[in-house]
């Protein structure tokens, strides 16, 4: 087997891995399943892949529409990303508004909350498919070519950057997290939110900065996937099992883990495809979701079940 | 003349769904456990159906050409075993680790599906399933009536033993359970083992439901038991009112109906090049209508009522 099984995962990993930290605050902070989680990675690529299209006229008429060095997009992609990013975060506030909120404010039950997130979930996606139609997109027609990056391995300069951004935000959402005023809130109301709110934290405010932290990185994940391979509206629910499993190996709440679930979903996957072939690749998640509810319930880094 | 041949069709169709809507109850109204790979149980209880009475066959393993009753038991108890090994691997954790882990167990098994096909047939599947009351096929009406009514049998003798389970201390105590799991708990009820005979019992009728439809359709595909039939087996319970069988049965007609209603009117209102991207707008008033409906009547159309036991009951109407 060649060296290339390990970087092929990394980086299918690192996708995996920020969109799984956007579930696993969620499933912490606010205390649900959220099955609309991977339709958010797909708004964003969508709303992403939208904004370049006006940015990409008006950029080239500047002149600054092409290639930024080795990389396949120019300028007009990051910028894109940060709108993109903007109105994903927009769009889970009025989610959370109409819909979940308003079932916390009853008193629903979580089972209710997650149903709920379930046919918000096929509604997002259907809207996708009926606005943009089935047909796959890409954000850049470049073709690239992959460089060695020693050990018999290679990968592209946009594959690279790929794993550069989600160690990058990584560390800097676990920074946040753990040495913050924000990021103590945050821990306090995932421990006990009603004693949190007894202490003086404002939990509506926790719960929104919840929403913008995950959709936001749902938005990078979407849009890296739809650099690497393609935009398609099914492409966040063709996720949410690898999102699901990784977060739960990782444990539930855990950012760390969270990355680190992804990372093992996205090598587990490379290698499935090697070994096994790729027809089984989709089940790779289901497997290592099955061996972690049997083995560890509490995932690596996970407190309670 | 077509027209009566079609209703008769559709209603058959849509007794397949009460069916599976009326295992769903079981596991979500009775008992509260929220399967989100409904679709695999009914998928599975076709597949095992179609393998046990399809006649042999030189490409595919299995055609044990068995009668179709046959065909119809192994579904159940195929659907019933899978529903085992998921509920007894999840059913003690926290609520939504069933959800989770049954959405995988749809992908998984769609993937087996689609990939195992010397067992079944690929991702075309496999046609000529041999249905009831074959010999009369050549009269469209008379068939989709006898059909039509042995369906409907099946819903209705289904019904009766799911209201008489309600009823009975079984019934009783897993609804206990579900509102007041330590209150039924210091009474010594094992709400684990409970929960899974729920899950089973429900798991076993979806696919049931599947072996029926199946029979019925003539073929079976993996496209046949996408997400979307999870979806809208959900939206019948949520929109006819979960806890309660009536409700069930109500919700599968309703909801197929607006499904079926809508679908001829997108083909109307949108050119063919533009209809399998209308059809998306299907799912969204599936979607729109579900979280609404839990938003403003989360007990549906005809609500869960209070049941007793038929002794109590008669005693208080004196």
């Amino acid at each position: 087997m060649s060296p290339q099984v390990l970087i092929d995962g990394l980086i299918a990993g690192a996708t995996i891995g920020l969109g799984a930290i956007g579930l696993t605050l969620t499933y912490s902070i606010l205390r649900f399943a959220n099955f609309t989680h991977g339709d958010f990675l797909a708004w964003g690529a969508y709303l992403t892949l939208t904004v370049s299209g006006f940015l990409g006229g008006l950029l080239a008429g500047l002149g600054i529409g092409e290639p930024i060095g080795p990389f396949s997009f120019g300028w007009g992609l990051p910028l894109s990303l940060l709108a993109g990013a903007g109105l994903t975060i927009v769009l889970t506030l009025i989610l959370d508004k109409i819909l979940f909120g308003q079932l916390r404010r009853r008193g629903a039950d979580t089972i209710i909350i997650v149903m709920a997130s379930f046919g918000a979930s096929m509604a997002l996606r259907s809207v996708l498919e009926f606005i943009y139609t089935a047909n796959p997109q890409y954000l850049t027609r470049e073709l690239q070519i992959a460089q060695p990056v020693g050990f018999g391995m290679r990968a592209t300069p946009d594959q690279l950057l790929t794993i550069a951004v989600t160690a990058l935000l990584v560390l800097a959402l676990h920074l946040v997290v753990t040495r913050s005023s924000t990021g103590r809130s945050m821990r306090a109301v995932s421990e006990n939110p009603s004693l949190a709110g007894v202490y003086g934290i404002d939990v509506q405010r926790v719960i929104r900065v919840t929403w913008v932290i995950g959709a936001g990185l749902a938005c990078v994940a979407g849009v890296m996937s739809g650099l690497l391979v393609q935009i398609r509206p099914y492409m966040g629910f063709d996720l949410l099992l690898p999102l699901f499993a990784a977060a739960i190996l990782g444990g539930v709440g855990s950012i760390p883990g969270a990355l680190l679930g992804g990372l093992i979903i996205g090598l587990a996957e490379a290698f499935t495809v090697q070994i096994v072939g790729a027809e089984w690749r989709a089940g790779v998640a289901f497997v290592v979701l099955v061996l972690v509810l049997i083995i560890r319930p509490t995932g690596l880094f996970g407190r309670t079940v | 003349m077509e027209y009566l041949a079609y209703g008769a069709f559709f209603l058959t169709l849509a007794m397949t769904y009460s069916i599976i809507c009326l295992g769903l109850n079981v596991q979500w109204g009775q008992t509260g456990l929220f399967n989100v790979g409904v679709a695999a149980f009914v998928g599975i209880g076709a597949y095992t159906s179609v393998l046990l009475t399809t006649p042999e066959t030189a490409d595919r393993v299995g055609g044990f050409d068995l009668p179709i009753a046959v065909g119809w038991i192994g579904a159940a108890l195929m659907s019933g075993l899978i529903s085992f090994f998921v509920g007894a691997l999840t059913i003690r954790m926290r609520s939504d680790y069933l959800a989770i882990t049954t959405f995988g167990i749809a992908i998984a098994l769609q993937l087996c599906f689609q990939n195992l096909e010397p067992l079944t047939g690929g991702v075309f599947g496999v046609g000529f399933i041999p249905r009831a009351f074959s010999g009369i096929q050549d009269d469209a009406l008379l068939f989709n009536y006898a059909n039509l009514g042995l369906a409907t049998l099946l819903v209705v003798a289904i019904y009766v033993v799911l209201e008489h389970l309600a009823r009975s201390p079984w019934g009783r105590v897993l609804r206990a359970v579900r509102e007041d799991e330590t209150a039924a708990q210091s009474l010594g009820k094992n709400p684990t083992s409970l929960r899974l005979q729920a899950f089973v019992l429900g798991g076993a009728i979806m696919g049931l439901a599947g072996a029926v439809q199946a029979h019925f359709i003539g073929f079976v595909a993996p496209a046949n038991y996408l997400p979307m039939m999870t979806f809208q087996v959900w939206a019948m319970l949520i929109v006819g009112g979960s806890g309660n069988n009536k409700g069930a049965i109500f919700g599968a007609v309703l909801v197929w109906a607006i499904w079926a209603l809508s679908g001829s009117l997108i083909s109307e209102l949108f050119p063919p090049d533009q209809q399998a991207r209308a059809a998306s707008l299907q799912i969204v008033i599936i979607g729109v209508m579900l979280c609404l409906i839990l938003l403003w009547r989360p007990q549906g159309v005809l609500p869960e009522r209070q049941s007793i036991s038929k002794h109590l009951g008669q005693r208080n109407e004196t």
